[in-house]
């Protein structure tokens, strides 16, 4: 009852609200993308390129002295492990397989913090593909290091000059230049976000994630499910692939954790799920911050990744029928939950994945409680601001 | 009865010229007044565009003339009250232009409802798709005889343009390129080629190219190959250009479309 149905919706969200122009394109897509997932050639070649290139399995690392903290059993899935510093190429490695499948021989992306960039950049280099990333000017400016790589590794990095310069108008970039590309060029999208096929086929791609996770937890604990989940969401990416596999498990609670900003009773937030209306952004139909007008509201959050004024349509239809808890964790419990973890860890998390571990002071767990928290990715591209905040 | 939109094409077969501009821009109560001056120069049709802070299929002119539009205030409900009552002095069709999320907020009832009351003809709304529109917004838009127009593109398949056709009462919006909105200086054989094939394909609809018409290359194509064109960002250029006398950003508009 989670699935994507025929139409592209989860529930009341989602579809295809796409220009004419990229219909063709979409729809091609559309039906083919899951006889190419399906096809044992892809898998093989996509298994290979996440066990040998990007370094999966990524570990799951019982953290004792944060256990002992939160008095239960805190499982970290290392998804800050992975090459390039983050769950997101997972998704970029299955994209760029299934691009060259369809014959396309542009790609191009959006990305906020750069992370997804990077990712996107690094399997256009490893392909001999043509690669165009769309990043708001703000986001250019203030993750220069991610720049830096993108365009070291043969990406061409166009700094978006409208709205408020981030994300989101980044996202309405590469959807412009797709409707003027829409034969040659692949829209690698990087969250489970945009039309139909879009949220399901990034979900796919990040299930690996919770795929392991089931494997690990049989061979540590004798049981392949734990009693809590936790994975920050901003679009949603990494919080799709951690819960994918445990969506139809009822001893599991999925718990989602938001981006307050400074607090979800201010102006500055990218609560979308918790603040949002229905409405439609990029392509889908879905939670989205936006004014009584219908129009789209900046959002802020200190994490570049979670600045996203809506939220992938799955996890929407979760949050509404109430298969998960969402909760939001503010800037300064997010910096505080980075800091614990690397003082008790010695892992410095992303700020994106601070606010899932920001998650864990909001819950009353019991002592057996098995916990997962999915540490979605590192910290090193937020070294600035967390050297100017602690 | 017919509608206006078809009257115009009933009355008029070739070299319609129809102007999209947006609401709000270049001063919040420029709306009105606009839309005589473009009725008072001749003009056969007029596009109203509903400022959307995410506009996808619009190049940067027509974004920068929402963003002014939005941050000065303007919305649906206050584009309402200005059209209100123009119908004693517009007689030429008036279609809104408009991304669904902000038709969606307003509610589709009440704003068919509003439509029909201040007497706006059709609606176009580029990121609704045609399934969508079919299920969901036909069955309100016909009660209220309100036209939708639906856009074909160089991508779309020619069993999808006939659906198309035979979903339309009013016109059909070609698309004349793979672009956003904005000026383009000459459409090179490949999209010559497109427009003949469409031209050739008969349909029951007259079609009305748009995106990139700007000067007198651009618009002589249309006009040779379809109905008549559809012109935007050149407008508002135009109207950036006179901010305060539209009639004279009408005529640099008209003398651009003869260079």
């Amino acid at each position: 009852m989670y699935q994507v149905n025929e139409n592209g919706y989860f529930g009341e969200f989602g579809g295809a609200y796409i220009p004419e122009i990229l219909f063709s394109n979409v729809e091609t897509l559309k039906n083919q993308y899951r006889a190419i997932l399906e096809d044992p050639s892809f898998q093989q070649e996509v298994d290979q390129l996440l066990a040998d290139y990007v370094g999966r399995p990524s570990p799951l690392y019982h953290a004792k002295r944060l256990s002992e903290h939160y008095g239960c059993q805190i499982y970290l899935k290392r998804e800050d492990l992975n090459h390039t510093g983050a769950h997101k190429i997972n998704n970029t490695i299955g994209q760029i397989v299934l691009a060259k499948r369809l014959g396309k021989t542009r790609i191009i992306a959006e990305t906020g913090a750069g992370q997804h960039g990077v990712a996107t950049a690094t399997v256009c280099a490893l392909m001999n593909m043509e690669c165009i990333v769309y990043m708001g000017k703000t986001d250019v400016e203030r993750q220069e290091l991610n720049v830096q790589k993108m365009r070291m590794l043969g990406a061409s990095v166009y700094p978006v000059t409208s709205g408020n310069q981030t994300l989101k108008d980044a996202t309405n970039e590469a959807m412009r230049d797709w409707c003027s590309h829409p034969v040659d060029t692949f829209y690698i999208i990087g969250s489970t976000v945009g039309p139909h096929p879009y949220p399901d086929m990034v979900e796919r791609f990040q299930s690996v994630i919770s795929r392991e996770m089931k494997e690990q937890l049989q061979t540590k604990l004798g049981r392949n499910y734990p009693d809590y989940i936790l994975a920050c969401i901003g679009g949603g990416s990494n919080a799709a692939g951690a819960f994918h596999h445990y969506l139809d498990e009822p001893r599991t609670q999925l718990i989602a954790i938001e981006a307050a900003g400074k607090g979800t009773d201010t102006d500055e937030t990218a609560a979308s799920i918790l603040l949002g209306r229905l409405g439609i952004l990029h392509g889908s139909k879905s939670l989205i911050m936006q004014t009584e007008d219908g129009q789209i509201i900046e959002p802020y959050s200190i994490s570049a990744g979670l600045d996203y004024p809506g939220v992938g349509p799955l996890h929407a239809h979760l949050a509404r029928t109430g298969r998960s808890t969402v909760l939001a964790a503010t800037d300064a419990e997010a910096l505080t939950a980075a800091m614990e973890l690397t003082r008790m860890e010695g892992i410095i998390p992303a700020l994106e994945s601070a606010h899932a571990l920001a998650g864990l002071s909001k819950i009353t767990f019991k002592p057996e409680d098995v916990v997962v928290v999915n540490l979605s990715g590192r910290g090193d591209k937020d070294m600035d601001t967390y050297l100017r905040y602690i | 009865m017919k509608t206006r939109i078809q009257q115009l094409f009933e009355n008029k077969h070739s070299n319609i010229t129809s102007v999209y501009y947006t609401a709000g821009f270049p001063q919040p109560d420029a709306t009105r007044p606009i839309l005589k001056a473009l009725q008072d120069k001749g003009i056969d049709l007029v596009e109203i565009g509903i400022p959307f802070s995410d506009p996808m299929a619009d190049g940067p002119v027509i974004q920068a003339s929402s963003h002014q539009a939005i941050s000065e205030g303007m919305n649906l409900k206050k584009l309402f009250e200005q059209l209100e009552g123009m119908r004693t002095e517009i007689h030429i069709p008036v279609i809104l232009m408009g991304y669904v999320n902000v038709i969606m907020q307003f509610g589709i009832e009440a704003f068919c409802k509003a439509c029909t009351q201040v007497g706006v003809d059709g609606v176009i709304l580029p990121d609704l798709p045609m399934h969508d529109y079919l299920e969901a917004y036909k069955p309100i838009m016909d009660a209220y005889g309100l036209s939708m127009v639906l856009l074909i593109t160089p991508e779309t398949s020619t069993e999808r343009i006939l659906e198309i056709d035979k979903n339309t009462d009013s016109f059909i919006y070609m698309v004349s390129s793979a672009a956003t909105t904005g000026a383009q200086t000459a459409f090179d054989a490949k999209k010559q080629d497109y427009f003949q094939r469409i031209h050739a394909m008969n349909l029951k609809n007259p079609c009305l190219i748009g995106f990139g018409i700007s000067n007198k290359a651009t618009y002589d194509a249309a006009c040779k190959n379809a109905q008549g064109a559809i012109i935007g960002s050149r407008f508002i250029t135009c109207l950036r250009q006179h901010p305060n006398d539209y009639a004279q950003a009408v005529d640099a508009l008209l003398k651009q479309l003869q260079q």
